[in-house]
């Protein structure tokens, strides 16, 4: 394993960067797990900011320019931090026959914002996803990371009224 | 771990497994979790508890059962299978182990859905607990890779292999044994096994419910894989998306490699393997093999030209095997019972059976497996159970955003690679996604266009400039204000993606058009001349929604 000249200093004494540091280490400091160790850095702060990407790019010794490109292309990785819910219509072709579309513009309409995009008060963000395999229960929403099915505009519109006058 | 020490394991699950008289089975898998299937494994177990029964009764979390859309699913060792069910149904489904059955949960098991299927890859699923090795090992798991190890040559592998007639099961079908063939003549210092878990077409979830369910059964095609072709390490790239199939796999790895399945000198051979997650984050171009392999490498997802072949120049540069988990979820079987075994399957060029996810406009959605060359109307009225509202059947959609639609002349079709292919769409991975008369044509053309249009990596001219060219076209006819120019110009960019484009994603990416253009032609000609959508699905939309 190759060593620093001087070891990369964490940006700030956030214990969550102990995390990244042994994701890094795994991967042994290469440039090879650049993914990986972007994938622990949006586990654990849940999206990737400047100085993160900047403090990845130096430790794996890859440009700012290869970390920002990969952060970038891929569409799990975000750079803003999401709103205290969020929303996730799938657009899949199942869902999409089955009226995720009518979905999408109802959830729109109501928020007031485009997929990608956080409410003002930062209380719910928007997403869509491009499949999440649960095509037998068509048109699914993801709720905070729960996957409800056979939703129907009713529904959506019934729980993010929830979210929002909480 | 030895052939005895493997029987021994197999042997003391059977026994303690034997001691229970009474079964439960809940399936835990995505689709039913998602309808609060957790909620009633923990019913059942408190109301076992209660009752004092653990000693003979058994609560067991397995993989997926298949018939998602009727989901939490569970079923009872006195073979009824219950559907719909809440965690209030707890003590009446521990009653009915001693009496009859909760007639308002049952849900028949006569039906075609579940008698017209043949299981190879899924014989496991929604059988064993996909937490336990144990109970992999009782079911005859991890014999095929002892039998690899102890009494072939990596030569004879191969041969059964390519005597099963297996084809890739990612979509495109190139036949299994002659690139392992190739993997295993290529040189190189090391060479890598790739199981390809990146399930990226939209409307298919088959390789999900395999990991979920059976994660054992990759791992293991994996490694017979990697004795066969001489690699030592492996990665499975496995969607972001799929939390349980992650944690399942991680679970499995470390399970097979205490019991000395994965490691160095495994069954005191001279064979060692180990195998290694890597997560993909969202980019559907990483289905192609050369993309994936500068993935794995923890780089942007973009392909290259072939040759060379990953088979030759892949994974760090060196020979590398890459397999869909579905081929490898068939290794097992066809090892175990022989080549000839599986060939007796299926069509004259296309062997064995299929995973397909039936989904869209049909009564029975989930998860099926059935023996290739079965036709298109059995998978539609009789698996599938018709199409729901008395509606019209319009098309099947099958191959994802690199397939085609299929109408109602080709419904007496054999499911098969050729036939697919000839009538203009494509196998894919199996995602089917059944149409009715209230989905337009080129409304889906659109939908399809505006995926790959936002998939594209854009490292080449026509695949990044045609997909929106196509998609701006599209969505003109949907919006009643193209020309019968446009659609000239349509076409002409059909032809010009296919020939041009550097990768798969951009030569198959005029699929949906062409085969809609094919078989609705009259759909476009309506939006076209007449200004109008047939279906009633275009002008009534917002904008908002090709974002």
């Amino acid at each position: 394993m190759l060593s620093y000249v001087t070891k990369p200093v964490p940006p700030n004494s956030d214990k969550r960067w102990k995390l990244v540091d042994a994701t890094i280490r795994r991967q042994g400091q290469q440039a090879r797990g650049l993914i990986e160790t972007l994938h622990t850095v949006q586990e654990a702060f849940g999206y990737l900011d400047e100085q993160a990407l900047r403090y990845v790019a130096v430790s794996l010794r890859v440009p700012l320019s290869r970390a920002y490109g990969v952060a970038t292309f891929y569409h799990f990785f975000t750079l803003k931090p999401a709103g205290e819910h969020t929303c996730v219509i799938c657009m899949g072709t199942a869902c999409y026959i089955k009226g995720a579309p009518q979905l999408l513009d109802a959830v729109q309409r109501d928020l007031g914002i485009r997929p990608g995009e956080t409410t003002a008060d930062k209380k719910v963000s928007l997403l869509t996803a491009r499949c999440l395999g649960s095509c037998g229960l068509a048109p699914a929403v993801v709720y905070d990371q729960e996957v409800a099915g056979k939703v129907s505009t009713a529904g959506v519109r019934e729980h993010l009224k929830k979210w929002t006058s909480a | 771990m030895t052939p005895e020490e493997l029987e021994e394991i197999a042997e003391s699950e059977r026994a303690s497994q034997g001691r229970f008289t009474q079964r439960v089975n809940v399936c835990v898998a995505a689709g039913c979790l998602s309808c609060q299937s957790q909620s009633v494994k923990d019913a059942l177990d408190q109301e076992i508890g209660k009752r004092g029964n653990k000693d003979h009764c058994q609560v067991k979390g397995v993989g997926c059962m298949g018939l998602c859309s009727e989901g939490p699913l569970v079923s009872t060792s006195n073979g009824v299978l219950y559907k719909k069910v809440e965690a209030s149904d707890g003590a009446a489904i521990i009653d009915s182990l001693e009496g009859s059955a909760v007639s308002r949960l049952v849900c028949p098991t006569d039906v075609p859905f579940f008698q017209r299927q043949k299981k190879i890859v899924l014989e496991n699923s929604g059988v064993i607990d996909p937490d336990r090795i144990e109970d992999y090992i009782a079911t005859g798991g991890y014999t095929a890779l002892i039998k690899a190890l102890t009494e072939m040559t990596s030569r004879e592998v191969i041969d059964e292999v390519t005597k099963s007639g297996l084809r890739g099961r990612g979509g495109a079908g190139y036949p299994t044994g002659l690139k392992w063939s190739t993997v295993s003549k290529s040189v190189g210092t090391s060479k890598y096994v790739i199981c390809n878990a990146d399930e990226g077409d939209p409307g298919a979830f088959m390789d999900r419910s395999v990991l979920e369910s059976d994660p054992h059964r990759v791992l293991e095609g994996m490694l017979i894989a990697g004795y066969a072709v001489g690699a030592a390490e492996a990665y499975i790239y496995v969607r972001a998306e799929y939390p349980l199939a992650i944690k399942r796999l991680r679970n499995a790895i470390r399970q097979a490699e205490r019991v000395g399945l994965l490691g160095s000198e495994i069954c005191g051979t001279r064979f060692s393997f180990k195998i290694d997650l890597r997560l993909g984050a969202g980019a559907f171009v990483c289905g192609e093999e050369t993309a994936l392999i500068a993935s794995v490498e923890g780089k942007r997802g973009t392909p290259r030209p072939r040759p060379p072949y990953p088979a030759m120049e892949g994974l760090f540069g060196q020979p590398t095997l890459i397999n869909n988990v579905e081929t490898f979820a068939n290794i097992a079987p066809i090892i175990r019972n022989g080549g000839a075994w599986y060939a007796s399957i299926g069509t004259e060029k296309s062997k064995g059976t299929k995973v397909f996810a039936l989904a869209g406009r049909v009564e029975n959605t989930g998860l099926v497996e059935v023996p290739m060359g079965i036709s298109l109307r059995e998978m539609v009225y009789e698996i599938g159970g018709g199409i729901p509202e008395g509606r019209k059947f319009k098309a099947v959609q099958t191959g994802g955003p690199s397939g085609g639609c299929l109408p109602t002349e080709c419904l007496d079709m054999p499911v098969d690679y050729e036939s697919l292919a000839k009538a203009g769409s494509i196998m894919g991975s199996g995602g089917m996604i059944v149409m009715d008369e209230s989905s337009c044509m080129v409304d889906v053309a659109k939908y399809f266009m505006d995926f790959c249009m936002t998939e594209s990596c854009g490292k080449c001219i026509p695949c990044r400039v045609g997909t929106y060219q196509m998609h701006r076209i599209l969505t003109a006819i949907g919006n009643m204000t193209a020309t019968d120019q446009d659609l000239k110009m349509l076409e002409e960019l059909c032809d010009l993606l296919k020939h041009t484009s550097l990768c798969g994603l951009g030569q198959s990416a005029p699929n949906p058009v062409v085969s809609t253009l094919k078989s609705f032609a009259e759909e476009y000609r309506a939006h076209i001349q007449e200004h109008k959508c047939p279906a009633g699905v275009c002008g009534a939309q917002t904008e908002g929604e090709t974002a």
